[in-house]
């Protein structure tokens, strides 16, 4: 029974690691993708922004389940080759990718939130002190944009390490799929520990998050 | 010549025509209070000096060097813009510091961007940072907040946040200085300490324009007085003068609101 048990953990811990693979990568790509997409979003060229709009409302408006299942089987549905590779690695990658479009668009509604609360007066009293564009976001709008975005990313980035779970609707052996073959077997208990997993990556996330909005507590 | 020459300057927002034909001269080291009645134009007036506003007609002039002016657009791309900016300086009603930063970052900020951009900042970097520093203190203790420099902008009280604000367009010596109602959004008690500080720089023949809605500072302190209303400059005379014998109607029924 004990090696059964310390078998069963080591490979739901194996299988976390899809889950925490999944959850680096969506973030490594959707970070910046969605600043880009929050400034497509506010561009003064009127089509864009309407382009722009459209697409992050038709992603915040659907499943990110249904869009993994559309990314991974759409293209071949629709008669081109597919581009993904037909082995574990090409369905990883598909669920990546459903997880940046989906997570850059939730993104950049956040920072789009974030850069408009900061208050037009501050552009203004940098290009009135002969700063450029650039200087003025680095230097003077980006930090009150990041404290100002910190508490909802962290619910966002919260929310997405239980998501990681739904790439298992394209066979992705993550942690959830796995203890639900135990169960299958009649072995409930491996399912109900996934739980605990969740619990502490979301634990040590909630007090980085306490920790970042801390360190910028100095200004208002 | 006059120091700043503003000539048939024009600025509609959609329907509403907001300046209609301005033209003012400012010489140097003189002060003049700009007065009127709520949406008579005064901020658009100064924003468009400060090109936050891109006024629709007329042509602005400092020095004789022609900074903009609506026939030529060459005047008007925003790297020329920049660059001619500094010859103004702009105190925002509501200070607008960087809140990021203590009163002292917020002074020495923008002269710091622009020491990085001149060639050889790389090897003086020490020298011109230490110079920047001295400059942001001695303005911070003639505004009276020596002791303040490492506080930031919302351990300020307003009239505080103010001083600094003053000291940080001070620190890039602009030509001329303009405050937009720099007391109105004040505490009664709070605008005298600003006042006081806007009394020294003109005793000090610092060029300034300055909106203000407290008479009697505008009549102290002012060389001249433009009275405007809808958008056209009404009278203009000595601010003595102007506050206590207008010529025209208008200023008259303004003034009267004062108590004059
Ligand atoms: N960005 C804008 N878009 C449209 N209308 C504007 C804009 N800015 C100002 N206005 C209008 O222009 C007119 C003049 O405004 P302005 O702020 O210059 O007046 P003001 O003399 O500074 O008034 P106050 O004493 O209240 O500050 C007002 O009727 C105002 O509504
Ligand atoms: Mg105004």
């Amino acid at each position: 029974m004990s090696t059964e048990f310390s078998v069963i953990i080591g490979r739901l811990v194996s299988a976390f690691t899809l889950n925490c693979e999944l959850f680096c990568l969506t973030l490594l790509f959707a970070l910046p993708l969605g600043l880009v997409i929050a400034f497509g979003s506010m561009s003064r060229f009127a089509p864009l922004r309407a382009a722009v709009k459209t697409f992050v409302w038709v992603i915040r408006g659907t499943p990110l389940m249904l869009q993994v299942i559309v990314i991974f089987l759409g293209p071949g549905l629709l008669g081109f080759q597919s581009p993904w590779p037909s082995n574990s690695s090409g369905r990883m990658m598909a669920a990546v990718a459903a997880f940046v479009i989906n997570y850059a668009c939730y993104f950049s509604e956040i920072y789009r939130g974030g850069i408009e609360a900061v208050p037009k007066g501050q552009t203004e009293a940098g290009q009135v002190l002969g700063m450029t564009r650039s200087q003025i976001f680095f230097k003077v709008t980006l930090l009150q944009v990041i404290k100002r975005i910190l508490p909802p990313m962290g619910n966002e980035i919260i929310t997405l390490v239980k998501d990681t779970s739904l790439a298992n609707v394209i066979s992705n052996k993550e942690i959830i799929m796995m203890a639900k073959e135990y169960s299958a077997k009649g072995l409930i208990w491996p399912l109900f520990s996934t739980a605990i997993f969740f619990l502490i990556f979301v634990g040590a996330l909630t007090l980085l998050f306490g920790w970042l909005e801390k360190r910028l507590d100095y200004f208002r | 010549m006059a120091l700043l020459e503003v000539s048939g300057i024009s600025k509609r927002f959609d329907s509403t025509e907001v300046l209609k034909d301005i033209s003012l001269e400012l010489e140097k080291g003189e002060a003049i209070a700009i007065i009127g009645s709520s949406g008579s134009g005064k901020t658009t007036l100064l924003r468009c000096l400060n090109f936050l506003e891109t006024a629709d007609t007329g042509c602005i002039k400092v020095g004789g060097e022609t900074l903009w002016d609506a026939k030529l657009p060459h005047t008007q791309s925003e790297s020329e813009i920049r660059k001619k900016r500094l010859h103004f300086g702009l105190v925002f009603q509501n200070f607008n510091l960087f809140p990021q930063y203590t009163a002292l970052q917020n002074v020495m900020l923008a002269g710091e961007l622009l020491a990085k951009e001149q060639p050889g900042y790389k090897a003086n970097k020490k020298r011109i940072h230490a110079e920047l520093e001295q400059q942001a203190r001695d303005l911070l203790a003639q505004m009276g907040l020596s002791d303040r420099a490492d506080h930031y902008p919302h351990q300020l009280s307003g009239g505080q946040q103010q001083r600094v604000a003053i000291a940080r367009a001070l620190a890039l010596h602009p030509d001329i200085l303009c405050f937009d109602e720099p007391t109105s959004a004040l505490d009664p008690e709070l605008t005298g300490e600003v006042l006081r500080v806007l009394r020294e720089l003109a005793a000090n023949n610092t060029t300034m324009i300055i909106v203000t809605h407290e008479m009697s500072f505008a009549r102290d302190v002012a060389d001249r007085i433009l009275f405007m209303d809808g958008g056209v400059v009404v009278e203009q005379g000595p601010a003595k003068e102007v506050i206590d014998h207008p010529k025209e109607e208008r200023t008259r029924q303004f003034l009267a609101h004062y108590g004059n």
